[in-house]
Formats: C-alpha cells, structure tokens, sequence
C-alpha cells in the first residue's frame, strides 16, 4: 500500500496519482490535490472520466498504480451512490453497523446511532426497514451510518445522483450543516454543478478519461448557505464558469 | 444542525419522498373493504375445480368402468368410507405416514447440514466452487434406480437405506440455492466491510449468510417437498423395519385394494402439502418482514 502518514499534515493529499486498470484503461493521470479539515471540496467531471476510481483510491478499495496518497484510513467515512443499506437490518441496526464492525460494544453504538439518526432527520423511522423508505431517506440512513464513525476525512460518490431535485436540495443542506459542525475534511463527487458550488470550500474540473484536474475554483460565500444562496448573482456566475470548464474538459 | 432544523426539514421532506410515511398507511382501509370479495376470489375457482374434477371422477367410476373393472377406480365416497372413515385402514395409514415423516425429516436435516457446509465452503473461494460443484452435478444426475444396489450393500434395506434415498434426492436443491445466496451480496455491500476490516467470518455472518436467507428459504421449500418423496421412494426400495407409506402402497396396490390405495396417495400428498406450507410459514416468519417474497418470486 503507498499510504503514508508522514510526508503531510493535510487530512488527505493526492501526489501524482496514476491509475492504469490490468485491462490497459488509464482511468487517471498525475492528479495532485489536497483537502484539509474544515475544506469541503468538490470534483466535478464527465463520465467514466475516473471520479470513483479517485475515492476508491483514497479509501484504499484499490491500489493506485502511480504516485502517493496520504490518509488516515482507520476511521474514514465513504459514502456511495447507492445507499447499500442491509436489507434485513432496520435502520437502527444499519445505522450501527460501523461501529459493530470496529467492535464498539451494544449500549455505545445505540447512542451512536440515534444521535446520528437524529442528524439526519430520520427519528421515528428507527424501526423501519430499508424496503419501507423511499430513495432520499435512505441515503440519508447511509449518510448517518457513516456520520456514527465521526470521520475526520468523509468521501462522497454521488450521493445524491438518484433523488429528485427537491430532495436533493435538501440534503445538500443538511450535507453543508453536517460539515459545519463536523469539521471533516470533504471530497465529494458529482455530475451537478449546483450542488459542487452551493456546498464546497472548492471546485475541481476533472479532464474526460484519463481524469486530470484542469481548473480550480474557491467558493467564496460565507457559511452557513441558505437556500435562496442558489439564485444569487454572483453564484450563477460561478456556476457559469464552472460549467464552462466543464464543457472544455468533455472535449 | 439543531434537532429542531432536522425536525423542520424532515417534516418538509416527508410528503415529498415518504412512501413510508405513517399516515400514507391509510390505504390499507380501502382494502380490507374489498377483503370478502378478495376471499371469494381466491377460494371460489378452487373449489369449482374441486367439484369439476369429483364429477369427473364418478363419470369414470361409474360411466365408464363397468362392475368388474371399478376396482381400478372407486368412487369417491368409497374411499372415504373404507379409506378414511374406518379406523382400522386409516390408522395404518397414518402410522406409515409417521414412520415416512420421521424418514424424510431425518433425511431433510442431515441435508441441510450437509448442504450448508458444502455451499459454505465453496462460498469462500472459486477454486473450492470448481472443485466440487461438478461432482454435486454428477451425483444428482445419477437416476436413484440405478445406485439402489450400492445402498443396499452399504447401508442395507431398512430406514438408514430409505434416509440415504431422501439425502440424495433433497441435497442438490439446498446445496445450489445457499451457494447461490451466499453469493447474491452485492458488490457494494462487500466493499462496506472491506472497508471496515471486517474479518471472514463476520463477512459470513453478517453479510452473506442473511442475504442467502431468502434463497436459502427457497431451496428449502424444494427439498422438503423432495425429501417427502424420497422417504416414499425410499420404501419402495428398502421395506425392512418399520415401514412408511410406501410399503402400504405397495401392499394395496399388490391386493387391488383400491379405497385403501387412494386414500393412502391423498394422504402422501397431504403430507408434501403440509411440509411445503410449514416451510413458506416459517421462511414468512423469519424474513417476511424486511423480504418481498412476490418480488423475487420465491
Ligand atoms: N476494474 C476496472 N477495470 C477496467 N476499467 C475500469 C475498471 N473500473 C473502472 N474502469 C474504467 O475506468 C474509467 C473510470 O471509471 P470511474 O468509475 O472512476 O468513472 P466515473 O468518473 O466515476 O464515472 P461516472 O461519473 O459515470 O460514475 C471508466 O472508463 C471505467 O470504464
Ligand atoms: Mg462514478
């Protein structure tokens, strides 16, 4: 593994990261970028250009074939496109789930649990299982099953890909909350430009496969963001130069 | 985010994305409305089939058959009376229904070890699959007729013969569904105890031994149903001891004792009816609240 402690002080950093599949498909090429606790950073690019492959590097679920990544992977938070929750597990249960895997003992995690329940707004559906609840509430009962671990690194692969956009909105905010009061350091992916900008410290446009970072933006607006932040002058501009990075990197 | 911001926002969101909002439970009053009709549907067509095919039977008892060829068929309220309704018959025939239950749950449980075990093993690595799962294919291709004199020179021809015929017959169906559910966990959720260090065991245990359950409950269902037939079977074969229902088959038929052969098969089949229901009953018990049985269609 060429995960290292040492060489930094920054929550997460990626040096020279190259990933090149056994089949031949080079998914990246020499992406460098650090996150810090309290950034919430955000990659924007188009698809199959190697946006999950970047998380499963970071997280450890594959090896990067070139360059460096520095993280402390014992209590990192990954949260995927699909909720993944264990269908025969209620919520409770699946909230508690990390912290049973990292042997945290029953009254504990069941503490845990429900305050990270209550995070996210699921109280009262504690008892219900996952066939029961409807796409939204189910990533955030995934979001909350990660939140238990207090992730001082916290990743993002499109979370919010299938939900509709009224929900979505919502949980941006409530995603933006969460790391407010966290802290964590935040890398989050996504295929929606106003996502990226409402939530993140900073923007990265990611070039079409082999995914490289051809343009960075900071986001400059004060937290805590409200809602109407979205029809804000000088948020749509943003969002237009953003969006114009991004239609260059499909190219 | 204050509880009080996570209680507003859950009370907007709730209408928007709550399919299991308490209040949208309503629905459930309109259908118990309909719950008679519902009723009527479902056990009327039966029943008229019931009395389409007892008519059919009298046309063929009596219509067809003259007086000295009925005995191939006796009308229904024969074998009633001499099946059913005179003690004497029907205890012998519930006592061979006994001994052949005793037979296939014996035969059904050291399966279901077996099965376990086998499906456990070859869910942990490729190689172990490609090992064994050939040979599973191969024994269970092996028509029973043709291994009979083995199991009669190992295992002789009383009940440890008649729960080896139940053990071959019932073991593929348990031994492909586990394998099959161990490996249903989808790739996601290995990943999340991937992520979290998680060791074999708690992989097993935690992931993909509740994800078999529903294939699991499917296999078994099958195999208890098979396992019903093999312990009949396996009296056809193997009639020393205590004998089940298959020897009573056997000996009406041999006498042309007709009611009594009827009954018996109405009986046997009581018997695979009711293993099946006890299966779908427990397999509803133990997941039917977290798995859609209509969905998969196990
Ligand atoms: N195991 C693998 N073997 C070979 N190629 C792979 C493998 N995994 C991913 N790829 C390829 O690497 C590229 C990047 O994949 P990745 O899933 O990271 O894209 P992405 O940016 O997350 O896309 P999307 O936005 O659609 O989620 C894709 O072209 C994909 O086909
Ligand atoms: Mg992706």
């Amino acid at each position: 593994m060429t995960a290292t402690t040492t060489t930094t002080t920054k929550a997460l950093s990626f040096d020279g990261i190259g990933m090149t599949f056994p089949d031949g498909t080079e998914a990246l090429r020499d992406v460098s970028f650090s996150v810090d606790r309290g950034e919430f950073v955000t990659v924007v690019g188009p698809s199959g250009c190697g946006k999950s492959t970047l998380l499963k590097i970071a997280s450890g679920l594959l090896e990067n074939t070139e360059g460096q990544v520095s993280v402390d992977r014992e209590r990192i938070g990954y949260v995927f496109q699909d909720a993944t929750l264990l269908h025969w597990r209620t919520i409770q249960r699946n909230v508690e789930l990390f912290a049973e895997l990292h042997g945290i003992g029953k009254e504990e995690r069941r503490d845990l649990a429900k305050k990270a329940i209550d995070m996210v707004g699921l109280s009262g559906f504690e008892n219900h299982y996952p066939k029961s609840l409807s796409g939204g509430m189910k990533m955030r009962a995934s979001l909350a099953r990660t939140l238990t671990l207090q992730p001082p690194v916290f990743l993002f692969d499109e979370p919010f890909g299938a939900v509709d956009e009224i929900t979505r909105e919502h949980l941006n905010e409530e995603t933006q909350r969460l790391f407010q009061r966290e802290g964590f350091a935040g890398l989050f992916i996504t295929h929606s430009i106003s996502e990226a900008v409402f939530m993140s410290t900073r923007v990265l446009v990611m070039s079409a496969r082999p995914g490289r970072i051809v343009a960075e933006f900071e986001v400059p607006f004060e937290y805590p963001r409200k809602p109407g932040l979205r029809f804000d002058a000088a948020f749509a501009e943003l969002s237009g130069q953003v969006s114009a990075e991004l239609r260059g990197a499909h190219s | 985010m204050t509880t009080q911001q996570a209680a507003e926002t859950g009370a907007i969101e709730s209408p928007l994305v709550g399919g299991a909002d308490p209040s949208t439970m309503n629905a459930g009053s309109i259908r118990l409305k309909s719950r008679r009709r519902l009723a009527a549907e479902t056990i009327l067509p039966p029943m008229v089939m019931g009395g389409i095919f007892i008519s059919f039977w009298y046309l063929i008892s009596y219509g067809v058959l003259d007086e000295r060829r009925r005995f191939l068929l006796r009308p229904p309220h024969q074998v009633l009376k001499v099946g059913f309704l005179d003690w004497d018959n029907f205890s012998e025939i519930l006592d061979g229904l006994v001994s052949s239950t005793k037979v296939a749950m014996i035969g059904l449980g050291i399966s279901i070890m077996i099965g376990f075990f086998l499906a456990t093993l070859m869910s942990q690595a490729k190689v172990v699959e490609r090992a064994i799962f050939p040979f599973m294919v191969t024994l269970q291709a092996i028509p029973i007729l043709a291994i009979v004199p083995l199991i009669s020179f190992w295992w002789g021809t009383g009940q440890r013969s008649r729960v080896v015929v139940c053990i071959i017959i019932s073991l593929f169906p348990i031994i492909v569904n586990t394998l099959f559910g161990l490996q249903s966990a989808e790739r996601g959720m290995h990943d999340l105890f991937t992520l979290h260090q998680a060791s074999r065991v708690t992989r097993l245990r935690k992931l993909m031994f509740p994800a078999a359950l529903p294939a699991i409950f499917a296999g078994l269902r099958i195999s208890a149903g098979l396992s019903v037939i093999g312990a009949i079977v396996g009296d056809f074969f193997f009639g020393l001891g205590d004998v089940g229902i298959g020897q009573l088959l056997r000996k009406y038929a041999n006498n042309l004792w007709g009611e009594q052969l009827l009954a018996a098969v109405i009986m046997s089949s009581a018997l695979g009816v009711t293993v099946f229901l006890i299966f779908g009953w427990i397999q509803n018990a133990a997941i039917g609240k977290w798995h859609d049985t209509s969905d998969s269609g196990i």
